[in-house]
């Protein structure tokens, strides 16, 4: 395990937003990681406060092409390295609108040819670098400036695009979901999906303080109650099994919806207990679909002789 | 010298094999398909050590190989027309980061309306990408000019990504005599490639930053300072080349009997050897024709134009392309821009004629009547269009 | 200044972006409350929080942005954020 790393190949002096969930991923992969990795970044958050010509953060080679093509350019230096029979790993580093909308072209390609590849997305849940956009990981109701809440809107219409099962569907030998709330658990997802030959995934949940609309320093306890809520599963799939689930006690959805302005218009002015209702849904379908929920004993009443 | 007879296309990639090339990725497409489908055939037969990338799309072809050269492998692609389209945003990216490779293209018209026939449109539409830019007459030089391509592209004062372009069918699908070098004399003319920076975990760098308004501008300079600088190494590289093979290929234009020319008709690519016959016969007419040919469009050999037109009467250009809405109520072509620009301030009259779009076929005649019109003055329009549309 | 060729850069050059003058709120470090479990060290975005040889976790001020969530995961309570002072 390699928590107990000092050595920071994510160096100092980014310019994430103080708290920010993405940049914690960052640094926590690259720790997982290790020297010998080549990264390759989409255009995104981290791409743009990471390197600002010159002053990256990267202690690591590190490229970045475009917004869709990082899984295309890690084929090829995979490919590469292979042909000059070098070790490194290849990982990219992708946000959740590079990988669930505009980079699904050429991630389905590399997956399909089997690249011995780890791609890691960073799932903040819209497009954050360009101001807060809906994307197909925009969870259901979330108001974004592409998918404002209003008088006749309670939101993004869509729940979130299941990736990691398309990715599975795909043959990838390993995929697994994590939380940036459980920095451990994340790098240890890392270390085997990069350990695990062939094309691996590992889509972490990393809040972002000013698109979800809270205080930098509640990052982690967001992330934590997406998970304790259901609205998040932290899960593993091997060959297209899922083998692993964090079980959690079950929370209600507003204990999560609640924190967050993006989900504001669901408690004021009035309270939307149908659209709360159907989040609810998604959450229980969740509990359902990887067993996650620890049933309590009920509790004992006053002891009575 | 032994002369083989062969299709252009399967010639063209015996030249890549011999490149050496440690990752192949392209994506079938009319009429490039049987360049990659030899190569692929070579492979498999253990003919050439790489790794040929199977990918979904011609926008991962290009990105691949990105991502191979940033690695520090060499790399080869080929496409044409809507395949090239879809490498846009690519080929900005690869020149930009300064990422030398060779890609050939079978030049094809591009859609709408759908059209799998030669012109030049495609790669044409890319002379603003960065990319060194060469047009083969005919299928020994398609040859040629891939090694010479990636001498020039992976040279420390270029590092910039080549296209070798040769006209779709009327190149690609034809059988000529070439002279394939051997393995050996490649190896002694292309060395293997030797990147200046590279992804490496022993030397880590970052590539691909983003510039804040106070670098961009610097580095769009550098990027043409580059391909300035390829001029000098094309006419270096050209004469070595020549020096052991025998082929010259150190002048970027070709000049063809344009001694005491008084019309020059300047061109791209195979309908030069057409313009060649035709020039013969008008010669002995009496008729005073001469040919100027450009074989490196990027970087534009400008002075070298000037200096070979110096003293004619008129210019025709001939241009397998159309920069649609420019030249106000008069067509244009982008060769014509570049040799009016190349001429600008002097008092020779350029004439544009777009011909041969989407396949049409460009004959002997057409030459002649091409030369007739620019005697009359008359140019800067379609040429050969169907009487109905008039 | 001599650019890189391709605007490429040697690693970790944004060491010279000094972050920490974005602050409003700075961390304060107990080090009698602290059991050492190093969680502020591990959930600082910024990777700023070092470990002395004396075993102690302590901010670099120069890139700190007082973001508060060492404070926030500490489990001992031993970082507390207190208004910044210019």
């Amino acid at each position: 395990m390699a928590i107990g790393k000092t050595c920071e190949l994510f160096e100092c002096g980014h310019r994430a937003c103080g708290g920010c969930g993405a940049a914690l991923a960052g640094r926590l992969l690259l720790k997982a990681a290790g020297e010998e990795t080549i990264v390759v970044s989409s255009t995104g958050c981290m791409e743009v406060f990471s390197t600002p010509y010159p002053e990256t953060a990267w202690r690591v080679p590190w490229i970045h092409s475009l917004f869709e093509n990082a899984s295309a350019v890690a084929s090829g230096i995979e490919s590469a390295l292979k042909q000059q029979g070098r070790k490194e790993k290849v990982v990219v580093v992708a946000g959740d609108g590079a990988t669930l909308d505009i980079g699904v072209l050429c991630i389905s390609g590399a997956f399909e040819r089997g690249h011995d590849i780890t791609y890691i997305c960073y799932d903040n849940e819209a497009y954050m670098n360009t101001g807060i956009q809906r994307s197909g990981a925009t969870p259901y109701d979330a108001s974004t400036t592409t998918s404002p809440a209003g008088k006749v809107s309670m939101g993004n219409r869509r729940p979130k695009k299941d990736m990691p099962r398309i990715l599975a569907a795909h043959g990838s030998p390993y995929v697994a979901t994590a939380s940036i709330a459980y920095p451990a658990d994340f790098m240890q997802k890392v270390e085997k999906a990069m350990n695990t030959e062939g094309p691996t995934y590992v889509q972490v949940h990393a809040p972002c303080c000013t698109g979800w609309g809270f205080d930098g320093s509640q990052t982690l306890a967001i992330g934590k109650l997406a998970i304790e809520t259901g609205l998040w599963v932290n899960y593993e799939m091997v060959d297209g099994e899922v083998t692993k689930a964090k079980k959690v006690v079950k929370k209600p959805v507003e204990e999560y919806l609640k924190e967050q302005k993006r989900f504001r218009h669901l408690f004021k002015p009035t309270l939307q207990v149908e659209e709360i209702a159907k989040i609810q849904a998604i959450a229980d379908r969740n509990f359902e679909r990887f067993g996650t929920e620890i049933k309590l004993p009920p509790k004992k009443d006053a002891v009575v002789e | 010298m032994a002369l083989e007879i062969m299709e252009g296309s399967i010639a063209v990639a015996q030249a890549v094999r011999r490149c050496r090339p440690q990752v192949i990725s392209a994506y079938p497409i009319t009429p490039q398909t049987h360049i990659v489908e030899a190569l692929a055939e070579i492979v498999a037969n253990g003919e050439l050590a790489a790794d040929y990338i199977t990918v979904e799309s011609e926008f991962s072809a290009l990105s691949a190989c990105e991502g191979a050269v940033a690695a520090g492998s060499r790399a080869y692609s080929a496409t044409t027309s809507q395949g090239l389209a879809l490498m846009f945003e690519v080929c900005f990216n690869m020149a930009g980061l300064r990422l030398p490779l060779v890609m050939t293209i079978a030049n094809r018209a591009l859609g709408a309306p759908l059209s799998i026939w030669n012109d030049q449109q495609d790669s044409i539409s890319l002379r603003d990408s960065g990319w060194l830019q060469f047009y083969a007459e005919d299928n020994q030089e398609a040859v040629d000019l891939h090694y010479i391509g990636y001498r020039v592209a992976e040279d420390h004062r270029v590092l910039l990504p080549a296209m070798v372009c040769f006209d779709g069918f009327i190149l690609s699908h034809t059988y000529e005599p070439v002279d394939m070098l051997s393995q050996e004399q490649v190896d002694a003319f292309l060395p293997p490639f030797v990147p200046k920076f590279m992804l490496d975990a022993k030397a880590p760098v970052s590539m691909g930053m983003y510039a804040t308004p106070d670098y961009y501008l610097e580095f769009r300079y550098e990027t043409d300072q580059a391909q300035k600088r390829a001029i000098d190494v094309i006419r270096e590289v050209g004469c070595e080349f020549g020096e052991q093979f025998g082929r010259d290929y150190s002048a970027l234009i070709e000049s063809y009997r344009m001694e005491d020319a008084e019309t020059a008709i300047v061109a791209l690519g195979s309908i030069c050897g057409t313009t060649k016959d035709a020039i013969d016969e008008m010669r002995e007419e009496g008729r005073k024709v001469g040919l100027v040919r450009i074989r490196c469009f990027r970087p534009f050999p400008a002075e070298d134009l000037k200096a070979a037109l110096a003293g004619v009467e008129r210019v025709a250009v001939l241009d397998k392309n159309v920069v649609l809405g420019a030249g106000g109520s008069t067509a244009r072509g982008a060769m014509a821009l570049e040799v009016k620009d190349a001429l600008y301030g002097e008092s020779i009259p350029v004439l544009d004629y777009i011909i041969g779009l989407g396949g049409r076929d460009v004959r002997l005649e057409d030459i002649k009547k091409v030369v007739a019109l620019c005697e009359q003055g008359e140019g800067d329009r379609f040429y050969g269009l169907r009487t109905e549309v008039l | 200044m001599a650019l890189n060729v391709g605007c490429a850069a040697a690693p970790g050059q944004s060491r010279d972006n000094k972050t920490g003058s974005w602050r409003v709120f700075m961390p304060k470090f107990d080090p009698s409350a602290c059991s050492k479990c190093g969680m502020c060290q591990l959930v600082c975005p910024e990777g700023c929080i070092r470990e002395t040889e004396e075993k102690e976790f302590v901010p670099d001020y120069d890139y700190c942005k007082g973001c508060g969530l060492c404070a926030e995961e500490c489990p001992k309570k031993a970082i507390t954020m207190e208004q910044e002072e210019k």
